[in-house]
């Protein structure tokens, strides 16, 4: 059979990323149409391969847990290896923080840029046509891959994850990196998330604008964003003002969200603001001026004071979840 | 220490994007270029650790044309020493691969002990060129990084990661690439402006560095598109019971999303 798919599946303590499933599940898909192969490649113990087997890979490549693997050079030698030995037609990888960083330096190796943060392929004439984002969303750019070897990363939470009909064979690796490959050293990982959900992956996204007022209004958000289960996001105001951490800027010069709902409290939709949101499902606005930009893209809004309305939402929300 | 930045020329981030009449490209007609944002990050976190090494040079290094030079001094107005900028009929239609091989072959040939680059142009949003660039250099590298400190010739760089934060450790020459977060760049100063008219900007052609255009091109773009127009939806009124009820309500029933 002709050369396929190689999927990159990323293990986090144990957990596959929700990115990763949605991966596996596209490159399924499109291997399908195709009449193509997926392989799949995870350093975890057992029961993360029988997970990640489940996902639409025809074969699992799996190797076990090691040190020199929680740095990323010793990932992307890893991945080097089985390029060479098995030859795909394209590799993929989730766009998350390590996949956004494990392809480009994969790519390097063989010459080849990536085509990264993917929000759509199909397959027309045989071949693949991947549509990707450019200028935070205000466009997009349509590519096809040139060459025999292609690299690309998927937007987490834009492609859906199915459960594949057939478990994939695991194929257990001896590969083992060797440590003095490893240029960047990893000391330490901190959670900050603290068990929230990660902001690029949440079904629901609360966000607060400018309209909060003080830095001491934020936990309004994060309550509303807690009782949906969702996480919190800002406007660059916010975050410029220093009122909450720039890991939470929404927008094109912060992160690019596509949640099933996403609820604007306080923001009046500045153009870089909607770039990083307006591919949500759902938008909801609540704001004081009805005249704000917000309202033009949003799908519900309600004109009116937020110290009013959220702390009611909230109320109300967890009188339907009761 | 000799300290390399890497800027992208981009379009300010509130410039309004069109399409061109051949549906390939962005139409950059009348749009005001500035620094990419991120870049400005680099170049603050480059000044900083001239200033407490207390001697060194920052070099500021794009490939790009002659738009791309006037948007460089404001790097030099900010306070960096000099500029090297990469311009050729051939670097018109580059691939992030191509600017990677470039942006290297000037940091062997300037002696570059730290790379700095901003996480990501804002504009094509490529976010690889860092990381290419370490790759083609074999230098270590930590990508999209909030924290820098540099002690025995070591650097520990904190990089933002999902849900959290890693702490890395790279020996120079490495290339770090910056996130906003880092450090609050500086304004230019009158004084600044002034002497950065006086500063240089050295420009080479490919050739000159050693180098031909790549042959194997990763991709063709097909066409660009706008993305899909969101119709305005429903304002609710009322009192804000009455509103919030019938939010949940639609959210609950119509859209189904909770």
């Amino acid at each position: 059979m002709a050369q396929g798919f190689l999927v990159y599946v990323e293990n986090r303590n144990g957990r596959i990323r929700k990115g990763s499933l949605e991966t596996l599940a596209t490159a399924r898909r499109l291997a399908d149409a195709l009449g193509r192969t997926v392989d799949a490649v995870i350093v975890g113990d057992d029961a993360a391969a029988a997970q990640a087997a489940r996902f639409g890979a025809h074969r699992l490549f799996r190797v076990a847990p090691a040190d020199v693997y929680n740095s990323r050079d010793g990932v992307v030698e890893l991945l080097a290896e089985l390029v060479r030995q098995e030859s795909p037609a394209w590799v993929v990888a989730s766009a998350t923080a390590v996949g956004k960083d494990c392809l480009p330096a994969l790519a390097a190796r063989f010459e080849r840029s990536v085509i990264q943060d993917a929000t759509e392929v199909v397959v027309e004439g045989g071949e693949l046509l991947i549509k990707r984002p450019i200028y935070a969303g205000k466009a997009f750019e349509v590519l096809k891959p040139a060459g025999a070897l292609a690299f690309l990363t998927l937007r987490p939470n834009v492609f859906p994850a199915a459960e594949a009909p057939a478990a994939a064979t695991v194929v257990e690796l001896a590969t083992a990196v060797d440590p003095a490959r490893v240029r960047t050293r990893v000391a330490e990982v901190r959670e900050t998330a603290g068990g929230k959900v990660e902001l690029t992956e949440a079904a629901i996204v609360v966000s607060g604008g400018r309209g909060i007022k003080a830095a001491e209004h934020y936990p309004l958000i994060e309550q509303l964003a807690a009782a949906l289960g969702g996480a919190a996001g800002a406007s660059r105001a916010v975050v410029d003002a220093g009122w909450v951490a720039h890991h939470h800027q929404v927008g094109q010069t912060g992160k690019t969200v596509s949640p099933t709902l996403y609820i604007a409290v306080g923001i009046s939709g500045a153009i870089q603001h909607l770039a990083g949101m307006s591919s949500s499902k759902y938008i909801v606005a609540i704001n004081k001026d009805p005249d704000a930009p917000i309202f033009k893209v949003a799908d519900y809004g309600i004109v009116g004071d937020l110290f009013q309305v959220v702390p009611l939402l909230i109320e109300e929300v967890r009188k339907l979840n009761a | 220490m000799k300290i390399g930045v890497c800027i992208k020329k981009v379009p300010d981030t509130e410039t309004r994007i069109r399409i061109a009449p051949d549906g390939r490209q962005v139409s950059l007609d009348g749009v005001s270029f500035i620094i990419s944002p991120y870049d400005e990050f680099a170049i603050e976190a480059a000044l900083q650790l001239k200033e407490k090494v207390g001697q060194g040079e920052v070099i500021v290094i794009a490939v790009g044309d002659e738009e791309t030079g006037k948007v460089m001094r404001n790097a030099l107005a900010m306070g960096a020493d000099r500029a090297v900028l990469v311009t050729d009929p051939a670097v018109i239609e580059t691939e992030p691969y191509d600017v990677a091989r470039i942006l290297a072959a000037v940091a062997r040939k300037e002696g570059i002990e730290l790379l700095l680059f901003g996480k990501q142009g804002v504009g094509q949003d490529y976010q690889q060129v860092p990381t290419l660039t370490a790759e083609v250099l074999g230098w270590p590298a930590a990508a999209v990084v909030v924290g820098l400190e540099l002690a025995g010739g070591e650097l520990t760089a904190t990089r933002e990661i999902d849900g959290g934060e890693e702490v890395d450790r790279l020996s120079l020459p490495a290339v770090v690439s910056a996130q906003k977060g880092l450090n609050t760049p500086r304004y230019a100063s009158l004084k600044g402006i002034m002497a950065a008219k006086k500063k240089t900007i050295e420009t080479h052609a490919l050739a000159a560095l050693g180098l031909a255009p790549l042959a194997q091109r990763s991709w063709e773009v097909i066409r660009l598109e706008m993305p899909p127009a969101r119709a305005a939806g429903r304002l609710i009124g009322g009192e804000p019971e009455a509103q919030v009820k019938q939010l949940v309500e639609l959210l609950h029933t119509e859209a189904k999303v909770l």
